[in-house]
């Protein structure tokens, strides 16, 4: 594999409603960003770039079947190969790691990946049945489709196995909004306390409406490229700030689709397939052997074993093995501030059972930012400091992009420059995660971005 | 959960409730008013888009036809008796084909929530509860409503409790043909 360089990002400013553009026009103004800031115009672009990836979730948001190629027609990228990914809430990070694969394997030296949705052409609830469509439509979606229901169903069961609690979960809630107070891009940028997302009107018990992301409309785009793709960009002009941004290594598991039928497997088969080399030591194998002999079952409904073997794969063609103490920071897909919670254990920064304590531990927010919360340990690996999709947006296709497009800023140490304020971020910023997540935990990515 | 009162300060945006032939446009085109056409507002015009699916069960068919006759049937891999509460043709494990078998009527609540909002479609039965039902000796799990508890007392205490199966007389071939109710403990 080749090595692939990350180059450049571009996110439109996500709102509840773009009614002022159409989408093709509101990827233009994500890849326009993207373009300008290594100093390029189309012009010169085009002559380089050997093709693109498009992505975007529902067809039935768009209602306009094969809106990729209405994009790449709008972004002037006619006739460049370019093909459309569709892995529901993942599918921005499937379109990154499709670009990935097509630098890495040699197939292009530049590839553009972009990615949008439109959700406000419905109404709320009609949108969140489009979601729901998103869940088998035999056995889950007639019971009663509606995701957060879904999600809350997997929190009353993290609750039961370890005590997890609603003020744990609602620390992420405030971390991820007051982190998004200072990112001008995102959505919601409030500050909340630990009441106020506790008083907030219940959705899906115990989910209230501070516990979950909202829908948007908006666009992201990334610019990936191989060393050669490199020298030919700065041999046509281009300013590729120093240092570097490489993508080092992408992961991606699956799992069914169905939560029922979500497997209950032994201790044994857990540490044969799913566990990871933090856990292989002696203190975690005793305290996942006390957790089995009380009942508990992987993944059951209350973890993703498609983000575990996502993050497995990541970490090993990464390098990785100590995620917490490796990785600097994390943009993962925190639709719900359970999901949050659920993937910090998947991915390693803590073990299965841990999270809801992690979460109120203090080491998953951002240094220097008062979130007026006692927060009894100090950062260590700062999770969404974006402010994640709960408080950013999540406009589907573009989400898994955006996680990327603030990765490279994070390790280009340009947050300042593209924020307008310094304050998220990350301290000498070296290794990055971002995570795109699908349906129940169907399909998830993980992508490993580091300075160099 | 708070008792603290939503007081409602925002109008509900809905669509609908207008008819619009014309909007204003400049009577005289010229370079200045062209380029006021920039600032122009966007237009939304309403789509209406209904569809009616002729939607297969296929192999998974002969679980409504039990619902309707008010058994719960699940699948079964025959040799290594790996047991799917929701039906399913094949076994994930081994890819074999499954057989059908009966179920009991009772089982434990798994995990389960209270939708105070849902989908579009659903949002007339609100709030109404999910839930994820364990049966004895199965592998897999099987989502339901639960009825006959009320949903303001939602406590992780409903976890564990038994609950009965109970059938739609007026079959509606849906899964949600089945539901359950606290079972007498």
């Amino acid at each position: 594999m080749r090595t692939v360089y990350a180059v450049s990002g571009g996110v439109s400013k996500f709102t509840k409603a773009r009614h002022d553009k159409t989408y093709p026009a509101i990827v233009k103004e994500a890849y326009d960003y993207a373009l300008t800031d290594i100093g390029l115009e189309h012009p010169q672009f085009f002559e380089l770039v050997d093709g693109t990836v498009a992505s975007y979730f529902s067809d039935h948001f768009a209602r306009q079947l094969m809106a990729g190629i209405i994009a790449q027609d709008y972004l002037g990228m006619c006739p460049k190969p370019s093909h459309r990914v569709e892995g529901g809430g993942a599918t921005g990070g499937i379109c990154f790691q499709e670009g990935w694969k097509a630098i890495a394997s040699g197939y292009m030296d530049i590839c553009l990946c972009y990615g949008f949705e439109l959700m406000s052409h419905v109404e709320t609830w009609k949108g969140n049945e489009f979601i729901a469509l998103a869940s088998d439509v035999s056995f889950d979606y007639p019971v009663g489709g509606f995701y957060s229901g879904y999600y809350a169903m997997m929190v009353t069961r993290h609750m039961a196995e370890f005590g997890t609690t609603v003020e744990q979960m609602a620390h992420v809630s405030v971390k991820n909004h007051i982190n998004a107070y200072y990112n001008p891009y995102a959505q919601k940028r409030n500050r909340y306390t630990i009441e106020d997302v506790r008083n907030a009107p219940m959705v899906a018990w115990p989910l209230t409406r501070l516990d979950i992301c909202v829908m948007s409309d908006g666009a992201a785009s990334t610019i990936l490229c191989s060393e050669e793709g490199l020298a030919k960009l700065e041999k046509a002009g281009a300013t590729i700030p120093r240092p570097l941004v490489k993508v080092t290594g992408i992961g991606r598991g699956t799992d069914a689709m169905r939560m029922a039928d979500r497997p209950h497997q032994s201790y044994e088969d857990f540490y044969r397939y799913n566990a990871l080399p933090n856990e292989m030591d002696d203190d975690s194998r005793a305290y996942y052997k006390e957790l089995w002999d009380k009942g508990f079952r992987y993944p059951g409904v209350h973890s993703f074993r498609a983000g575990r073997m996502g993050s497995r794969e990541a970490y090993k063609n990464a390098g990785i093995t100590d995620p917490l103490k490796e990785i600097d920071f994390v943009e993962l897909h925190d639709a719900y501030t359970s999901s949050e919670i659920q993937t910090y254990e998947d991915m390693g920064l803590c073990r299965y059972g841990e999270g809801g304590e992690f979460a109120a531990s203090g080491k998953a927010f951002m240094p220097g930012v008062d979130y007026g919360l006692d927060l009894p340990e100090e950062p260590i690996c700062s999770v969404n400091p974006s402010g994640g999709l709960i408080a950013c947006g999540h406009p589907v296709g573009a989400t898994g992009l955006m996680q990327a497009a603030f990765a490279i800023w994070q390790l280009q140490g340009t947050i300042g420059k593209h924020f307008g304020d310094p304050t998220l971020q990350v301290p000498d910023a070296r290794c990055g995660a971002i995570h795109s997540h699908a349906g129940t935990g169907t399909y998830v990515t993980v992508s490993i971005l580091e300075r160099g | 959960m708070s008792d603290k009162k939503e007081i409602v300060n925002k109008k509900e945006e809905t669509l609908g409730g207008y008819v619009l032939h014309n909007v204003p446009f400049p009577r005289e085109l010229n370079e200045e008013t062209l380029a006021l056409l920039k600032q122009m507002e966007p237009i939304l015009i309403e789509q209406p888009y209904s569809i009616t699916y002729l939607h297969s069960y296929g192999q998974d068919s002969p679980f409504f036809a039990g619902l309707s006759n008010k058994v719960f049937i699940g699948c079964r891999e025959p040799e290594t008796g790996y047991t799917y509460a929701t039906p399913r043709g094949h076994c994930m494990y081994s890819g074999k084909e499954t057989e059908w078998m009966r179920f009991p009527d009772e089982g434990t609540i798994h995990a389960f929530t209270v939708c105070h909002f849902g989908s579009e479609e659903f949002l007339p039965e609100c709030p109404f509860i999910l839930v994820l039902v364990e049966f004895e000796g199965a592998n897999t799990l099987f989502l339901g409503r639960l009825l006959g508890v009320d949903p303001d007392d939602a406590t992780t205490d409903w976890i564990g409790k038994k609950v009965k199966a109970k059938y739609l007389r007026l079959s509606k071939f849906k899964p949600t043909d089945v539901y359950f109710v606290l079972a007498k403990e």
